[in-house]
């Protein structure tokens, strides 16, 4: 068993990333603190709400150097949909946002038949589907993983990143996140 | 494009998932996390909730569902009825749902969709349009309105709806395939997703509408047994169309 923490930036829905880390028997919390997210053997970074007011929560409560110093001390973090996105260095989001700077690349809108785009997709080279839901996509030289072309995972050092949302992927995500847990 | 999506409809009353027909004559089908757990380990893409009741203490018993269904279902899911406020929303979507589903409250005051959208993204909201051919319905499609369903669709994706559940009320619950000439006149119109709703009775029915839109919702066909959805499935996949692969855990 684990404790995660879960990143707060005061946008809503950590409910369903808890649920599956509780399915999975491990604990979690919503914290900003930095204290607590420097220490915690895992942290997770969730994806809902918009880039500009998430940055400036995470600039304002601290998290966001914590989450540097993290990366750095090669400490695991897992950015999910939005949460990856905050990890490159800038957002076309909301006319600009400068993001984490975690990792190299820069978030753009989607270029798709239908924005946003929504629904079970494959990752490759995974072979499995997962639950897509967004407008904007990565674009990184760090990216290990795509779907229908665009970027669906990036890695780099002890941060992960995923477009796809595994707490809503039925059996694969929650699989998925078991072994990034297992790493611990 | 995603592939496309298979949606069981559960309409809620007083906590109880029930089913009527036009709107109507409504019976209990069961508890809706139980059917909602169903659904999703038989491989189903995403749920919808309507809440039919739509009272003030309804909406209280609805985010308890919502709550419920949040903990234990790990596919997304989408919930309407009576949200007529970004408070309203916010309630739903920080008990554990994905996205709200706006109707009435979208035609009374078109700006709810994007004051919505602004706070939790256009992935967020789906505009229900309940439509006998070239008119909108509110209400529970009771109460005809002014608006012309190709026009209003074209509106609520404007106003950053990221997706649209378009329903046929002469077409709900009767068993008899949906309205494919509607689906297709107001999938052509927009550049957002469009889940087709209201009267699939058989598999050819679900085949059709999902090789012209992006989502069916289904409701009679499989709410007398969830675990058909299965079945239903394979039927799909050797019809030719492409399902997501469902892992078991």
């Amino acid at each position: 068993m684990t404790t995660v923490i879960v990143v707060d930036y005061g946008a809503g829905n950590t409910r369903s990333v808890r649920a599956a880390l509780t399915t999975l028997g491990h604990t979690s919390e919503v914290s900003a603190d930095p204290t607590a997210i420097s220490e915690a053997p895992f942290v997770v970074l969730p994806g809902v709400g918009a880039a500009r007011q998430a940055m400036e929560h995470l600039n304002e409560t601290g998290a966001a150097d914590a989450l540097r110093q993290r990366v750095t001390a090669a400490k695991p973090v897992l950015g999910i949909c939005l949460g990856m996105q905050l990890a490159l260095e800038a957002s076309q989001e909301d006319g600009g946002v400068k993001g984490l700077g975690i990792v190299e690349g820069f978030v753009v809108r989607l270029d798709a038949p239908r924005i946003p785009r929504l629904g079970w997709a494959d990752v490759d080279p995974w072979g499995q589907s997962f639950y897509f839901a967004h407008s904007y996509v990565a674009e990184s030289t760090w990216s290990v993983a795509t779907s229908e072309g665009v970027c669906a995972v990036i890695e780099k050092g002890s941060f992960l990143g995923v477009q796809f949302h595994p707490e809503k992927s039925g059996g694969a995500g929650l699989a998925f996140l078991e072994r990034c847990l297992s790493l611990v | 494009m995603p592939l496309p999506r298979l949606i069981p409809c559960l309409d809620v009353a007083n906590g109880r998932v029930v089913k009527g027909i036009q709107f109507e004559q409504l019976r209990d089908v069961g508890d809706p996390v139980a059917l909602a757990q169903a659904y999703s380990d038989g491989g189903a893409d995403e749920l919808v909730f309507l809440d039919i009741t739509a009272t003030p203490s309804g909406a209280a018993t609805m985010v308890e569902v919502v709550r419920r269904v949040a903990d234990v279902v790990t596919i997304p899911f989408t919930v309407g009825g009576g949200i007529r406020s970004v408070e309203d929303a916010a309630r739903i979507i920080e008990s554990g749902a994905d996205r709200v589903a706006l109707n009435s409250a979208a035609l009374a005051t078109p700006e709810l969709i994007s004051a919505v959208a602004a706070r939790f993204g256009s992935q967020a909201v789906v505009v229900s349009i309940d439509a006998k051919d070239d008119v909108v319905y509110s209400h529970g499609g009771r109460t005809p309105t002014a608006f012309r369903t190709v026009p209003w669709a074209v509106e609520v994706a404007a106003r950053g709806a990221g997706e649209i559940l378009l329903t046929s009320i002469n077409r709900d619950g009767g068993r008899q395939g949906y309205d494919l000439t509607l689906t297709q006149q107001v999938r052509d119109a927009v550049d957002i997703a469009v889940i087709a709703s209201g009267g699939a009775g058989s598999v050819a029915d679900v085949v059709a509408a999902l090789r012209i839109t992006d989502a069916a919702l289904i409701a009679s066909i499989v709410h007398d047994d969830p675990t058909s959805i299965v079945g239903l499935r394979e039927e799909l996949k050797a019809a030719g169309i492409s399902l997501r692969s469902v892992v078991q855990r």
